[in-house]
């Protein structure tokens, strides 16, 4: 009988106020989207980052042949140069941060090349002893890179040193942006929820003053009449936040999934379990918002 | 039932009190009637009772629980055993007879075999057999008293406070809500009603207690309304 009552309020409250209702569904909609899209972006900073950080490795160029630059001004590194650069990178000073070091020869060098470009043409005229030698370093921890720079930049027979990972950095940069963008509008659409279903649960406590008031006057408990509300606003919140999910599993899907994953292979993507793995969350946040601001709410206007 | 220990109200600061040292105990299944001009404190006495008001010095005590002790979440349990009646009705008029009756054992979660025949039952004792679909909008004064009357009873609590029940309701139809009032008094209900109607006090010959200005000034065993005056 009790639960029958609930249910029947609820939807008495529900229709009496539907614009609210609906208003209430659309703004923990776009709230829920934006905070589900700012955790998906940071997810996709962490997978690029773990996967790229355990492929990148340090290049040390060394001089190629060819005229003199500034970097190289004595021309093409010579043998005993490459050897004191590898004693250098094995030796017991370095072996903490170093994994693994390995020279590369022209041959290799123009054997990658042509794999990743032959199929150009001015790519076809360069000669085996156009490439250069080079150093792979591959760091235990990538963010040590500093060191190698120390110590080899500016070294007899090395041309340039290089962090792999720089090449990615300005992607990390726009995804690090985006994500603070997210939480920005995450942040700003929460509160505007939360303003929101606070006016939505006091205009329905209101409306339904009377009802309450008898509610009160034949003896049912505080909890049993704030309930209809609660779950009134918490029914508003889970819709919103299931469209959220829907919303963000739509967006990964077409997006991520269909488009980006396809065309861009270098890089692992967010995927849509990714998306159900934040959902119980984001349903979460919708109803603590909503129970939060209704026994906020309430308890003012529901008083024994 | 009710007892009132030196019980003064006070609303706002520096105001002269509402209730001013009220001592006065009320047996179980009695009748009482409280008089008074507008203003002696009437609904505040039947307020404090339900707990709806705190005094602010006394001590009331209520179906033997002192009301200044018992938790306000414990405030619920005690409205079960009080049924309320007054002068507006206070019916929800988008909800018909039947419904009307029935949250009040809704409410308190009652099993609906219980409501099924609990609701029909006082409906017919209350005289409004038939008329369980009616919206109140479809009934005259004296019958939407009788919703409220059913309403208060439905959960054959052992009190019933009417704060001038009859106030809206030509004599005739007073007359009707008295013999049912004092019919629900009968099966052992306590009853406690403030009225300004003289003609029905008189008739009825029951308790009365007089208040002027939150002071009992009179209480009178099968007392009429204006005995102060002639004696
Ligand atoms: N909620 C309130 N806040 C402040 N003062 C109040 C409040 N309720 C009642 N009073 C004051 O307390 C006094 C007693 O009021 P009460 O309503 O108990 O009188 P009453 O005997 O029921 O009058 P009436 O016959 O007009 O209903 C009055 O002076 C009134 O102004
Ligand atoms: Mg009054």
């Amino acid at each position: 009988m009790r639960l029958r009552f609930v249910l029947s309020q609820i939807g008495n409250g529900l229709r009496r106020n539907i614009a609210m209702a609906v208003s209430v569904v659309l703004v923990t909609f776009i709230s829920l989207t934006f905070v589900g899209a700012a955790v998906m972006l940071q997810m996709q900073v962490d997978k690029a980052k773990d996967d790229w950080y355990d492929r990148v490795e340090v290049n040390v160029f060394l001089c190629p042949g060819g005229e003199p630059t500034q970097a190289c001004p004595a021309g093409e590194v010579t043998e005993e140069q490459i050897a004191e650069i590898q004693s250098i990178l094995e030796s017991e000073a370095l072996s903490d941060y170093v994994q693994n070091v390995y020279l590369e020869s022209k041959s290799e060098a123009w054997a990658s090349f042509q794999e990743r470009f032959g199929d150009q043409e001015w790519a076809q005229r360069i000669t085996e002893d156009q490439m250069q030698y080079s150093f792979r370093v591959k760091l235990v921890d990538p963010e040590q890179y500093q060191l190698i720079y120390d110590e080899l930049s500016g070294r007899p027979g090395v041309q340039q040193v290089i962090d792999q990972r720089s090449i990615l950095e300005p992607l990390f940069l726009v995804l690090n942006r985006a994500t603070l963008i997210s939480v920005g509008l995450a942040v700003l659409m929460t509160v505007t929820a939360v303003l929101l279903i606070t006016t939505t649960i006091r205009l329905s406590a209101m409306s339904r003053r009377r009802e309450t008031e008898i509610m009160r006057l034949v003896g049912a408990s505080n909890f049993f009449i704030q309930l209809p509300f609660m779950l009134e606003g918490a029914l508003a919140a889970l819709t919103g936040a299931v469209l959220a999910v829907g919303g963000l599993w739509l967006g990964v899907h077409y997006i991520v999934e269909d488009w980006l994953a396809e065309s861009v292979r270098f890089m692992p993507f967010v995927n849509t379990a990714d998306v159900f793995t934040i959902a119980p969350v984001l349903v979460a946040i919708g109803i603590g918002l909503a129970v939060i601001s209704s026994l906020v709410t309430l308890s003012r206007y529901t008083k024994v | 039932m009710i007892r009132f220990d030196n019980v003064s109200k006070v609303y706002a600061r520096g105001h002269r009190p509402a209730l001013d040292q009220v001592s006065v105990e009320v047996e179980r299944g009695e009748f009482v009637f409280l008089v008074g001009a507008s203003g002696s404190g009437k609904s505040t006495f039947l307020r404090l009772v339900h707990r709806e008001e705190r005094p602010t010095s006394g001590g009331v005590f209520v179906a033997g629980r002192d009301l200044s002790r018992i938790s306000s979440w414990k405030v619920p349990q005690l409205r079960r055993q009080i049924g309320v009646v007054f002068q507006d009705f206070r019916l929800l008029g988008n909800k018909n007879v039947f419904d009307n009756v029935a949250i009040a054992m809704q409410v308190i979660g009652k099993p609906r075999h219980q409501v099924m025949s609990a609701v029909p039952e006082t409906i017919e004792m209350v005289g409004l057999a038939g008329k369980e679909k009616r919206m109140p909008n479809e009934l005259s004064g004296g019958e939407q008293q009788r919703v409220a009357i059913a309403r208060a009873f439905v959960n054959r609590p052992a009190i019933i406070l009417a704060d001038e029940p009859t106030g809206n309701l030509d004599p005739t139809t007073s007359v009707g809500i008295m013999r049912l009032l004092e019919r629900i008094n009968r099966t052992g209900t306590t009853v406690a009603m403030a009225t300004h109607d003289d003609e029905i006090v008189d008739q009825m010959r029951k308790r009365v207690i007089e208040l002027v200005d939150g002071q009992v000034v009179r209480d009178q065993a099968r007392g009429v309304y204006g005995a102060r005056a002639e004696a």
